[in-house]
This record gives C-alpha cells, structure tokens and sequence, in this order.
C-alpha cells in the first residue's frame, strides 16, 4: 500500500502529520514551560510571568538548590505525606475494590443487580454534595488532619468496582469449579486463581487510583489542618500566594511533582491509557 | 433461601463460611456495603438533614427552609452563571474537538499516532494546582508575560487575563480543556477501533463523500462515547472548583471566577455555615440531575434502538 501512494494522498499524510505536530507541542508546551521555568529567577516570574527574556536567559538552579539544600520547608514532608497517602491508598482501594467486583461479576447471589445498581448510583452523586457531611464525620471521630481521614472516601471506589466487574466478566468460570474440586476456600479461588488473572487491571486500577490520590485536592484541603500534614498538591497551593515569600520551592516543587509521575506513564502507557480511560468500558 | 444446615463447632461454622459459594459473595461485597453506608448514604441523608439546620457546635437547631430561602442570592446566581457558562464551553470543547482529533488520528494515511496520543495525554498527569501555577505564568498580568507577548504579535491589546469577567473563564476553560482533551481523544479512538475499514470500502463504492461517510458510519459507531462523555463533563463541570481555586484561590474580583462549589466551601467551610452549604449542595444536586435527564433525553440515551 505505502509503495503506490498517490501525490494526493502524500499530501493529506502529511498536512495531518503537520497539524499534530502543532497540538502536541500546544499540549506539551505547559509542561515543557514549567520545566524551563523552574531555571529561572522564581520571584521574576511571579512578577512578570513567563517572560520571553526568562525563556532565553538567566537559566540557573537555585530554585532546584534551595529545594534539596534544605531550604524546602516542608515541601520534602508533602512529598512524603502524599507518597504514603498514595502507596496505602493503591493497596486498601485494590484490594478491597477488586474483591467487590470480583464478586459481582462471578457469582450469583440474591441482592447481586441492587448492589451493581448502588455502584452506578454512587458513581452519579457528585463527592462535593457529600464533603461536608463527611467533614463533620471526619471532626467528630477526631479523624482531622491524619492520613485515614484523606484515604477513607478512596478505599472504595465505585469506579475501580465498576472496572474490575467489567474485567471479570470475560474470565472463565470453570476456574472457580475446579479450584473448588482441589479443595480451595473460596477466598483462596480468588487470592490464587483469578487475581492473577486479573493483573492488567490491577495495574490499570493501582494508576488511576494513585494518579487520583496524588493530585487530589479538595478533600485533603478540608481535611488537612497542619502544614507537616499537607498532600503535594494542597501544599504547593500555599505556596501559590501573591504574599509568598518561597516562589522557588514553588517552581522547583512543581516539576518534582510532575515529572516521577511523566516517567512512569512512558514506561507504563498501556496501563496509564486503561486505567485514565475506565470510565468508559462497556457496561 | 432457608439455612437448614446444623452447625456445631465454631471451628465448623469457619470452615462453612470459608468454602460456603452462597456466603463468600456476600463477605466479598461486604467492604462495598460498608463504604456505602457510612461513607455514601449516611452522608447523603446528613446532608439532607443540615440543610434544614443551623449547624452549631453544641447546638444544632432546625430551622425549616431558611436556608433555601437564603440560597437563592445574587451571588448564588454568580455561581450558577459562572458554572454553566464554564460547562456550556468545556462540554462543546471536549467533546467535538476531540471527536475530530480521533478522527484525524484514526486516519489510515496518519504518521506516528502513538507518538502523537502519548503527547496529547501527557497534561492529564499533571494536578490542577501545578498546572494552573504554569498557566497562571503563561497568561500573566504583565505586558511582557508569554501570552500577552503573542497578543502583541498579532496585534491585539495585552489583558489582564485573572481581572476580567471573559478572560478568567478563558482561563478556567482552557486549563480543563488541556487536561481532559488527551483522555477524550482516547475515548473515542477505543470506539473507532470497532469500524471495520470495509465499511468505508462499502461506503466509497456507493459514492459517498467524506461528511456521509461520517454521519453514517463513523458517528453511530462512537456515538455512545458522544453520550457518555457530554455526560461526564457535564457533571464534572458542574462540580468544577480546583480550576477557579488555582487561578483566584476562595476570592476573585466580582467573584468572576466563583463557581457553584467554590461557594459552597465559602460558606459552608470559610464561614462555618454548614447548613447553609448543605442546602447549596442540596440545589447543585437538583441542578445536575435536571441537566443530566435532558440532557439524555436530548441525545436520545433513553431511546430503546436506536434508528
């Protein structure tokens, strides 16, 4: 086919090749920016913006030197505290999402439709409805400004049950039988047999659940009082003042924010794209 | 179902549940059962509940319906016009541009697609604060910041993009449109994978011309991600409040950048009014449910076959 392209055809190639070209340099100019401008004077650019002379000159690193020479505040704690936040979160939500699903798409039980219509039904009703309620939940067990307190409306998440209910439908049930015949519990056919079978989309769920945790905003924002609490994203938001004194941290924080998590997705696209893209599978 | 089964040790009962096919699903959705009672329904019926109240440390009292009464303000009004212009654009932007660009890409004669889909995904990696700290950068106040320098270039007047009615939501959209624009396109080439190329051969044979090709075999193939992603975004627009957070933080000038959640948190958080930010929610609630059945109903979601 590519042999006897016609002139036409060469043309249309590339007049699209030439068009993406210009959107994916429009998509990742942002990023590209924010790098290019974490080497330039931090106050300047809060200032003046992303200058065309910042953009040519001045390149330097102290914003990076002030970030690893200590002078980083409690950016570092952030750092940690949205790590922590994001590992237990992937593992709990995993865990306990998959089995939901799991048991949804595989057995059948009396309550099995109303349960699978109450996922859909959560997933319909906007958090923000529910975040005070929650909040004075969260005040009156003392749970204010801990890590549970940011985690507890993740761990089951009506969409990775979704997910994973979509997946194991297509999983054969014969499996089930026969561990059963070799004497396995039921829990055993799923720990041993069918989670295997499930990786891809643990791994597509773990992204998308991580990804949600490591950028969430505003329900750690309500929940989290104390700066050595803070998530990442809630703590460089304190930072984004027009009476900030740390403009450096800001910018350097921002690209060790972004960056881990743009070299995971080169690694992992597939599962970036499968676990990003869930909400859509087939119901 | 009636459970007629002796059980003598508790050793046995554990060994009943841990192999029983009725019980284990039962114990597997248990953790769904449990988040929905207290982390859903429990919250949902609370919230009901405090938007009739004054909510007060130590002395809750319900007052009926004066917090409805007090919801519809001016500046509530602010916050819905905001909300829905903001979801009139990103609803628009976000589902037809990205329809084109799955298109394009989907091409046969189209070079480099994976290189071309990782790029326009890259942005939905990124949190709504870093990237509206860059964005804020781009479209700064200064003549010379980044955006208002190409103004120059082709001639127009430099803004002052945070301090206007039109460009703050400029702002807010496009910040949105960047993020989710890549996941889209995303959305729609999954479903073009569905069209067979024949039916294009079919098509060309029959004389069609590319916006009959289109409207007949492209579209009825991604239609149901048509669907599903007006309705995503609108729902997610409606719940918008991190994209106006990063530009203006809890207050813009004529609360320009005020969004229906950003006025909940006002009062309901800054204020401590929480029955009155229960009853906002309360009406946001009804705002979406109304919106989404139209919406449906428009795009023929409820129709039984389609055509």
């Amino acid at each position: 086919m590519n042999k006897n392209k016609t002139g036409k055809e060469k043309l249309i190639s590339t007049g699209m090749v030439l068009l993406f070209s210009i959107i994916a340099l429009v998509a990742l100019f942002p990023v590209i920016a924010l790098v290019v401008a974490s080497f330039s004077p931090a106050s300047d650019l809060m200032r003046f913006g992303l200058t065309a002379e910042l953009f040519l000159s001045s390149w330097n690193t102290e914003n990076f030197v002030a970030l690893f020479g200590g002078e980083g505040g409690a950016y570092w704690q952030w750092y940690i505290n949205s790590l922590i936040i994001s590992a237990f979160l992937i593992v709990l939500s995993l865990f306990f999402s998959s089995m939901v699903g799991y048991a949804l798409a595989l057995y059948e039980f009396k309550g099995k439709r109303f349960i699978f219509i109450l996922v859909l039904l959560i997933l319909m009703i906007p958090f923000e409805i529910l975040m005070l309620p929650l909040f004075t939940m969260m005040i009156s067990l003392g749970l204010v400004d801990s890590y549970f307190a940011v985690m507890l409306p993740l761990i089951v998440a009506p969409i990775a049950v979704f997910f994973f209910r979509q997946y194991c439908l297509g999983l054969p049930k014969e499996l089930m039988e026969s561990g059963r015949v070799d004497g396995c519990t039921e829990f055993g056919i799923f720990a041993r047999i069918m989670a295997p079978l499930m990786l891809p989309s643990f791994a597509a769920m773990a992204i998308l659940q991580g990804l949600t945790s490591w950028n969430n905003f505003l329900w750690p924002l309500l929940v989290l009082r104390s700066n050595d609490m803070f998530t990442l994203p809630v703590g460089l938001a304190t930072l984004l003042t027009p009476y900030g004194n740390n403009y450096q941290i800001l910018f350097s924080g921002s690209v060790m924010a972004i960056i881990p998590i743009i070299i995971l997705f080169l690694f992992f696209q597939r599962f970036f794209i499968a676990g990003l893209t869930s909400g859509g599978v087939k119901g | 179902m009636e459970k007629t089964i002796e059980v003598n040790s508790p050793k046995k009962r554990r060994s009943r549940l841990l192999y029983s096919k009725k019980i284990a699903p039962y114990l597997f959705v248990s953790p769904f059962i449990i988040s929905f009672l207290f982390l859903s329904l429990y919250p949902f019926i609370s919230a009901f509940n405090m938007s009739f109240q004054r909510v007060l440390p130590g002395q809750t009292q319900y007052i009926g319906t004066a917090n409805f009464e007090r919801v519809f303000n001016p500046t509530f009004y602010t916050a819905v016009q905001n909300t829905t212009v903001y979801v009139i654009w990103t609803v628009i932007i976000l589902t037809l541009v990205p329809m084109i660009f799955a298109v394009i890409l989907n091409h046969r004669l189209m070079k480099w697609t994976n290189f071309f889909r990782a790029s326009i995904f890259i942005p939905a990696l990124t949190s709504v604060i870093v990237a509206g700290t860059i964005f804020r950068m781009i479209f700064g106040d200064s003549d010379s910041a980044f955006a208002n320098q190409v103004l120059q270039l082709v001639g127009l007047e430099p803004k002052e993009w945070r301090y206007s009615a039109g460009t703050a939501m400029f702002l807010m959209v496009t910040l949105a449109s960047w993020r989710w624009m890549g996941v889209n396109v995303l959305y729609y080439l999954a479903a073009l994978q569905n069209v067979s190329q024949d039916l294009y051969e079919a098509a060309d044979i029959d004389g069609a011309n590319a916006w009959q090709k289109f409207r007949n075999v492209t579209f009825p193939a991604i239609k149901p991600i048509f669907i599903f992603l007006s309705t995503i975004t609108t729902i997610n627009g409606f719940r918008m409040f991190e994209e106006s957070f990063v530009f203006f933080e809890t207050s813009s000038p004529g609360n320009i950048g005020l969004t229906v959640v950003g006025y909940i948190y006002q009062e309901g958080i800054q204020r401590n009014d929480m029955g009155f930010g229960a009853a906002i929610g309360i009406v946001l609630l009804a705002i979406i449910f109304v919106v989404s059945v139209i919406q449906l109903y428009l795009t023929g979601a409820f129709k039984k076959d389609d055509e």
